[in-house]
């Protein structure tokens, strides 16, 4: 026991939870630890903006697997953080965030930078806390990390008034944490583990769907084996690119409003669908009643509520994934002449899943302008395994999550299930600073790189060389497609045509290297020079202004009724 | 099919945790009919009873979303467990001395018992479950209620054999 100030007691029992990098903006309310920062062997990164730190904190925690961790002050420096929040609780991401507060005396007379930030997040934080006993602060910090990365991990906040960080406690790290009210479900029930097995083993025609639970409970592996050792076509959401190698000949790429045909149709015609970590998002069913509506459904996700709460399923599993399926592995494992014999009667599944793949490949055309497939394309290309793809919000999204080849888990950083735009440039900062080893790309569009843009500074201080490829169609391109489709036409307020600015000269004003390409014979060559700087990078490619993102299935339309040409064509 | 349902939760006494549940009902878009609160047997433990009109997969919904949140101990569905049910009403109706007696003999029939009394007007407490202490409302009513609360309802387990 030593006596040290609460300010101290943070910084110690970040570095006791192996926390290396700290994503924050200082402020008056945090001042004292932002004193005791100066002098502590953690790693600060200044960003340009608290939205910037957590989607930082989120990016490097997705990159990583480890908890992110950001600082922002009180007040505005709190409330910028909420959607950064919102985004990581949306998707499941372990972040702890600190927040400065007015002192406890000055709690709840509106003092100068006061914000009830832990009222403002109770309903996006998995839990949080003010703390008013600087002696409370130890343990509170090591529940916070342990609540934020088990069960279904997520973001909590530890609100910290000033005068807590100032006032001194006999400090020592808890090293065990007990909160007897929670207590996430590890281990699936036996008796539904053996209903998985026995459908697995009945079931003719197939299907794994893998959502963003498989990569955070780091299950990918186990999950190519049990597709392979059956011979199970798989099919992930955006949020599961990753966890299933996209050239395995079982991958369907991804499903719902902007999947392929093949794994939409795979989800109509199946008689067993395996949903594992993955929630039955609208975006996924579409239209819910008639979403997979000749299978069995099969759940499993450690989150009970999940189970039942957009669809009812027939066997239910709580349990962390990867627990749930080293037993339905084992399990299948005995049963090995049984799954010899389930080949053969697979066999006409198999090929008619091939068949829909080959009837209604990912295309596009080619023209005299580029087109932003091309370019994604050309990313995986040039950069291949060693990289990490950022993406924003929209079509650019989109696009990367059809057309990059995705192999590894924790390769694709995205925001699913909230949609924050402005997410990408900061989160790619974040996971950069997470995988140093890896060659992070931000792909981005013209409309969403201006939310955060003022990162780049901090990529530039803190020397990370992250690389930024817009895909620039002048357009906000993802609400255009819908005035397209949907509104007759009528543009509303997309033109960004004569507001964006000079992407080139924006780089050289951080302090990037920037460059521009709209020819698409030189767009190879260009991009090998962004991709391939030392530092950080920005490349504006000046895309085809109409490219739609395709194939589509209207919101809430059935998944078998996809768009995918322009009027009529469907 | 909706119907009433009665949730029983424990939670744990920190700051706030009203908000977290009372917060919950509102983001999920569930209607609180009523919500009582108190200390049990547990000095860090409070138990909540809310009452909530929604159908059986609803309840079973809200029963999951509660028990995510970290405060809360135990979430019970008891609507259709032995319970025994209570609530408390104070009813302040007008009475003179015309009328004094009549509402005197009703309440006697409710065990009610009359707890204030002036010239114009008599405040009535009332026990019971809740379709006990709406069928006095509606019987005094004619009389004109001045003023009306109810504690809302709470509820305990019966211990079986």
């Amino acid at each position: 026991m030593r006596t040290i100030t609460g300010a101290q007691a943070v910084v110690e029992s970040l570095i006791a939870e192996g926390v290396e990098v700290v994503f924050g903006y200082p402020g008056g309310a945090v001042l004292p630890l932002y004193d005791v920062l100066y002098s502590s062997p953690l790693r600060h990164i200044l960003t340009r903006h608290e939205q910037g730190a957590i989607h930082a904190a989120d990016g490097y925690a997705r990159a990583t697997g480890k908890v992110g961790v950001c600082i922002a002050t009180s007040g505005p420096g709190a409330t910028n953080l909420v959607t950064g929040i919102a985004n990581a609780y949306m998707d499941s991401i372990p972040v702890v965030a600190f927040t400065g507060q007015v002192a406890t005396n000055a709690i709840g007379t509106d003092a100068f930078q006061e914000a009830d930030i832990t009222g403002i997040t109770l309903p996006i934080t998995k839990h949080n806390w003010l703390v008013k006993d600087v002696r409370e602060l130890p343990s509170i910090i090591k529940k916070a990390f342990h609540i934020a990365s088990t069960g279904r991990p997520g973001p909590v906040l530890i609100d910290l008034p000033k005068d807590v960080q100032t006032a001194t406690l006999d400090y020592s790290y808890p090293e065990e944490v007990d909160i007897p009210s929670y207590k996430p479900t590890y281990h699936g029930h036996p008796r539904q583990i053996a209903q998985v097995v026995r459908a697995l083993l009945k079931a003719e025609k197939p299907l794994l769907y893998l959502g963003g639970g498989v990569i955070s409970s780091g299950a990918s592996e186990l999950v190519r084996r049990i597709a392979e050792l059956l011979g199970i076509p798989v099919t992930t959401t955006m949020m599961g690119l990753g966890a299933f190698p996209s050239s395995h000949e079982l991958s369907l790429g991804m499903l719902g409003m902007h999947g392929t045909a093949a794994a939409n149709l795979a989800v109509t015609g199946t008689d067993l669908l395996v949903a594992v970590g993955a929630r039955f998002d609208d975006r996924v069913t579409g239209k819910i009643s008639t979403f997979a509506p000749n299978a069995k459904i099969i759940h499993i996700d450690i989150d009970p509520a999940e189970i039942g709460k957009n669809l009812t399923s027939h066997i239910p599993v709580v349990g962390d994934v990867k627990l749930v399926l080293t037993e339905v592995l084992a399990g299948l494992e005995v049963n090995k002449a049984k799954v010899e014999k389930l080949a053969g009667r697979r066999q006409s599944w198999v090929e008619q899943v091939k068949k829909w793949q080959e009837e209604y490949p990912m295309t596009y055309q080619l023209g005299e302008q580029i087109k932003p497939q091309q370019v994604i394309q050309l990313i995986s290309e040039l950069v291949g395994d060693k990289a990490v793809i950022a993406t924003e919000v929209g079509q650019n999204q989109m696009w990367t999550a059809q057309y990059y080849p995705f192999e590894e888990p924790r390769t694709l950083i995205s925001s699913g299930g909230l949609g924050t735009m402005g997410f990408g440039l900061p989160a790619a900062i974040g996971a950069q600073v997470g995988r140093p080893d890896k060659i992070v790309v931000d792909i981005a569009g013209d409309g969403s790189i201006l939310m955060n843009s003022q990162e780049m500074a901090t990529a530039k201080c803190e020397n990370i060389p992250v690389k930024v490829v817009i895909l620039n169609n002048s357009y906000l391109g993802m609400v255009r497609q819908w005035q397209e489709f949907f509104f007759d036409c009528r543009y509303s307020c997309v033109n960004l045509e004569g507001g964006t600015p000079d992407f080139v000269k924006l780089a050289e004003a951080y302090g990037w290297l920037g460059r521009r390409v709209s020819d698409p014979a030189q767009l190879k060559d260009v991009l090998a020079e962004v991709l391939n700087h030392p530092g950080p990078a920005m490349l504006d490619v000046v895309i085809d202004r109409g490219e739609n993102v395709l194939p589509m299935v209207p919101p809430g339309g059935e998944l078998s009724k996809m768009i995918f040409g322009k009027e009529g064509d469907k | 099919m909706t119907a009433k349902r009665t949730i029983s939760i424990l939670v744990t006494n920190h700051p706030g945790v009203l908000a977290r549940v009372a917060g919950l009902f509102s983001r999920r878009g569930y209607n609180i009919d009523s919500i009582a609160v108190g200390r049990t047997e547990e000095p860090l433990v409070s138990r909540m009873t809310i009452v909530l009109e929604a159908d059986k997969a609803t309840g079973e919904q809200l029963i999951k979303q509660l028990n995510k949140l970290v405060d809360t101990v135990k979430v019970s569905d008891v609507t259709d467990d032995a319970t025994v049910e209570r609530e408390l009403a104070l009813i302040k109706v007008a009475a003179d001395s015309s009328n004094r007696s009549e509402i005197l003999q009703i309440i006697s029939i409710f065990r009610a018992k009359i707890v204030d009394v002036s010239e114009k007007a008599a405040i009535i407490e009332a026990t019971g479950d809740e379709s006990k202490i709406s069928a006095l409302i509606e019987l005094l009513r004619p009389y004109g209620i001045k003023e009306l609360v109810r504690t809302g309802k709470i509820a305990m387990v019966r211990t079986g054999n």
